[in-house]
C-alpha cells in the first residue's frame, strides 16, 4: 500500500466517522422538537379526574355528554332492569360481545361492562371507536322509530355504527370495538370519580 | 453620438453592473427568452402556470388573513366573523383564500390529468413527476390544516375524523394520535400547531418544491401532446426546430389563461363562495362543539374520492380490522400515481398514439375518480358502499394493470415532428 492509498483509506474512515457522529447529533437534536408535540403539562393537568353526582339519575336516563373528562364527552347511563336481564340474548349480533378486543378497565370486563358495586350504571367515553365522532343516545322508543327491532343504545351519525346500552357494537358496522369504558370508581354510592380507579387520593 | 450612448448606456451599464454580481441576463435567457418550449402546446398546458398563479394568490391572501386571525380556542371563530364583517374587504380576502383552496385543487387535478394523458411522467421526467407528487401531498396537508383554523364545528369534527385515522395504525396508533393532537382531544393546542404548520412550515415547503419542480422541468424541457422529444431535431444554432421561446410566446398564452381563469374564479367568489356547501360546509358556520358531532360528516370535495375509498374497506383481512385497511387503501390511492413512470411500459408516451385499452382505462379511471368523489360526499348506504368498492377496484386497476396492457396493446406510429 502506498502512502496516498493509505491516506485515502484514512480519509474515508474519518469522513464516515464524522458523518456518523453528525447523524447521531442530528437525531438527538430532533428529540426536543418531537417531544414538544406530546401533551403539555397544562393539557395533562386538564385531564385530572372529574366527579359526577348521579343521585338524580333515573332508570333509562343518560347523563351526558356534558361531563367532560380530558375534554372528551362522557356518557353515564342508568340501564334498566330489563336491559340487564337481556344482556346475554343478542350475542350473535354483536362484534365483540365479551369485550375481549375492547378497551375497559379489568373490573369492567364483565357482561354489563361496569363495576360490580352498581352494575346498572354504565360509564363510557362518548366517542365512536371508529373515527372518533360522538354517538347519539337512543332510548327504546326513539330507537324503534329509527330502526325496527332496535332496542336502543347509541348511534354514530358519521359512519352509522350502532351500539347497545352496554356500549357493545353491532356486527357489520365500521366501529371495530365497543365504546371505551374509562377508569372510574365510586366515592360514595352516588358520586362517581371518572379518570382514576385507585382507592387512594 | 456620445450623448446617445450615454443615455442608452445608463440602463445597459446598470445591467452590466448587476450581471457582474448576479447572473440576471443569464437567468432570463435560460428560463424565458431562450427557453424553448414545444410549439404544439394545447389548452391542457396552461394549468401548470395557473397552479403557480393560484399559489401566489394563496400566499398573498393568506398573509393578509393572518393579520386579523387569532389562533386560540376562544378567539378563532370570532376572529373569522370579525374578518368577514368588520375588516374592510375582509370578506373578499377570506373568500379569495377559501375559494382559492378549491381552485388550487381544480387546476392541480387537471394539471395531473394532463400528465396522465400525455405521459409527462415518462423518462427523463420521472423526477419532475415525483417532485410534483410531493407538491400534491403538501397541498393536501395544507388544505387539511387550513380547514381547522376557522374552528367551526365541521372544522373540528372533520379534523377529529382524519386524525383518528392515524389511530388505525397497529401498536403506535393511539400514541401517535395523541402526539399529533398534543392533547387527548382536538383542542386549542392542536389548533395552534395546525396554524403554525399551515402558515409557516408547509407554505415554505411548497415554495421550495415548486422551485425545484420548475428547475427540473427546465433542465429536461417540456413534454408535449405528441409525446416526442423536440430536442432531437435542432437547427444549426442548436435551437429545437419545433421549439418557440417561452417568452414572449407562452407568457402571453399563460396570461390569457389567467384572465379566463379569473373570470370564472371571481364569479364563484362573488356569487357562490360556499359553493352550496362543497367549498365551505354548513356546520362550519357554527363554532366548534367538542360534544356534538354534525349530522353528516364529509370532507371538502377535493378529498372525497379518497374518503370514499377509505369507507369502501368494510371487511377485516388477515385478522386486522377494516379500519386499518381503509387507511391502507386511502394512502395507497393517494400515493400510487408516484409509481406511474415505472408502471407505464408503452413504447409511446402520448395517449394520442397509445392503443384502445389505454384510452379505455384512462376514461374508466377518470370516471371512477369522479364517481368516488361524489360518493364521498353522501352518507354511506349499502348501495353507495358497493359502488365505492367497484370504483376502488377500477381506480387501482388503471395503475396495477398498466404494465400488462401498455405492453400488450398495439400502438400507432409516432410522427417525426410535432403536429398541430
Amino acid at each position: 500500500m502506498t502512502d496516498s492509498e493509505s491516506n485515502l483509506v484514512t480519509r474515508r474512515y474519518l469522513l464516515l466517522a464524522t458523518s456518523g457522529v453528525a447523524a447521531v447529533g442530528a437525531a438527538a437534536a430532533a428529540v426536543p422538537f418531537v417531544r414538544s408535540w406530546t401533551p403539555s403539562a397544562k393539557a395533562r393537568a386538564l385531564g385530572a379526574p372529574i366527579r359526577v353526582d348521579i343521585s338524580k339519575l333515573e332508570p333509562g336516563e343518560l347523563l351526558g355528554p356534558v361531563p367532560k373528562w380530558r375534554g372528551q364527552p362522557i356518557f353515564v347511563l342508568y340501564r334498566t332492569e330489563s336491559f340487564l336481564n337481556s344482556l346475554g340474548q343478542d350475542a350473535s349480533k354483536l362484534a365483540d360481545p365479551q369485550s375481549k378486543k375492547s378497551t375497559q378497565p379489568d373490573y369492567a370486563r364483565n357482561e354489563y361492562r361496569a363495576r360490580d358495586v352498581r352494575p346498572e350504571i354504565g360509564v363510557y367515553l362518548g366517542l365512536c371507536t371508529h373515527l372518533g365522532c360522538s354517538p347519539q343516545h337512543y332510548d327504546e322508543s326513539k330507537a324503534r322509530k329509527k330502526v325496527a327491532n332496535w332496542k336502543g343504545g347509541f348511534f354514530c351519525p358519521c359512519h352509522g355504527s350502532r351500539f347497545d346500552m352496554a356500549g357493545r357494537v353491532e356486527k357489520n358496522f365500521p366501529a371495530p370495538t365497543n365504546l371505551v369504558v374509562p377508569p372510574y370508581r365510586y366515592e360514595t354510592e352516588d358520586v362517581i370519580v371518572i379518570g382514576e380507579d385507585t382507592e387512594v387520593a | 453620438m456620445a450623448e446617445s450612448t450615454d443615455r442608452q448606456g445608463f440602463l445597459s451599464r446598470c445591467r452590466t453592473w448587476i450581471d457582474e454580481r448576479f447572473p440576471w441576463t443569464d437567468t432570463v435567457d435560460r428560463h424565458a427568452t431562450k427557453y424553448y418550449a414545444p410549439r404544439n402546446f394545447n389548452v391542457w398546458y396552461v394549468f401548470g402556470a395557473l397552479s403557480f398563479f393560484v399559489l401566489l394568490l394563496q400566499l398573498v391572501t393568506g398573509v393578509w388573513l393572518t393579520m386579523s386571525y387569532e389562533p386560540t380556542g376562544e378567539g378563532a371563530f370570532a376572529s373569522i366573523e370579525y374578518t368577514m364583517r368588520e375588516v374592510d374587504f375582509g370578506w373578499l380576502i377570506r373568500y379569495l383564500h377559501s375559494t382559492g383552496a378549491s381552485a388550487f385543487f381544480v387546476v392541480v387535478y387537471i394539471h395531473m390529468f394532463r400528465g396522465f394523458a400525455y405521459g409527462s411522467y415518462r423518462k427523463p421526467r420521472e423526477l419532475i413527476w415525483l417532485i410534483g407528487m410531493g407538491i400534491y401531498l403538501v397541498l393536501m396537508a395544507e388544505g387539511f390544516f387550513g380547514y381547522l383554523l376557522p374552528w367551526g364545528n365541521m372544522s373540528y369534527w372533520g379534523a377529529q375524523v382524519i386524525v383518528s385515522l392515524v389511530g388505525a395504525i397497529p401498536f403506535f396508533g393511539p400514541d401517535l394520535m395523541e402526539w399529533v393532537r398534543g392533547d387527548f382531544v382536538m383542542s386549542e393546542i392542536t389548533l395552534n400547531r395546525f396554524f403554525a404548520l399551515h402558515v409557516f412550515a408547509l407554505p415554505g415547503a411548497l415554495v421550495v418544491l415548486v422551485f425545484v419542480h420548475i428547475v427540473a422541468l427546465h433542465h429536461v424541457g417540456s413534454n408535449n401532446p405528441d409525446g416526442i422529444e423536440i430536442k432531437s431535431k435542432k437547427d444549426e444554432n442548436g435551437v429545437p426546430l419545433d421549439g418557440i421561446p417561452f417568452h414572449p410566446y407562452y407568457t402571453v398564452h399563460d396570461f390569457l389563461a389567467i384572465v379566463v381563469f379569473l373570470i370564472v374564479f371571481c364569479a364563484v367568489v362573488f356569487y357562490a363562495p360556499e359553493m352550496f356547501g362543497y367549498f365551505i360546509e354548513k356546520p362550519n358556520f357554527e363554532i366548534a362543539n367538542p360534544i356534538s358531532t354534525p349530522e353528516h360528516i364529509a370532507p371538502v370535495w377535493y378529498y372525497t374520492p379518497f374518503y370514499a375509498m377509505l369507507r369502501a374497506a368494510t371487511f377485516p383481512l388477515f385478522g386486522i380490522d377494516a379500519k386499518f385497511w381503509g387507511l391502507v387503501v386511502m394512502a395507497g390511492a393517494i400515493l400510487i400515481p408516484a409509481a406511474l413512470p415505472w408502471l407505464d411500459k408503452s413504447p409511446v408516451r402520448s395517449i394520442r398514439y397509445k392503443g384502445r385499452i389505454s384510452k379505455l382505462m384512462l376514461a374508466l379511471f377518470v370516471t371512477s375518480f369522479i364517481v368516488l368523489g361524489y360518493l364521498g360526499t353522501i352518507p354511506p348506504s349499502a348501495f353507495a358502499t358497493l359502488l365505492a368498492q367497484i370504483g376502488t377496484i377500477v381506480y387501482f386497476s388503471y395503475f396495477l394493470l398498466m404494465p400488462w396492457y401498455t405492453r400488450r396493446e398495439k400502438t400507432k406510429p409516432v410522427p417525426d415532428r410535432v403536429t398541430g
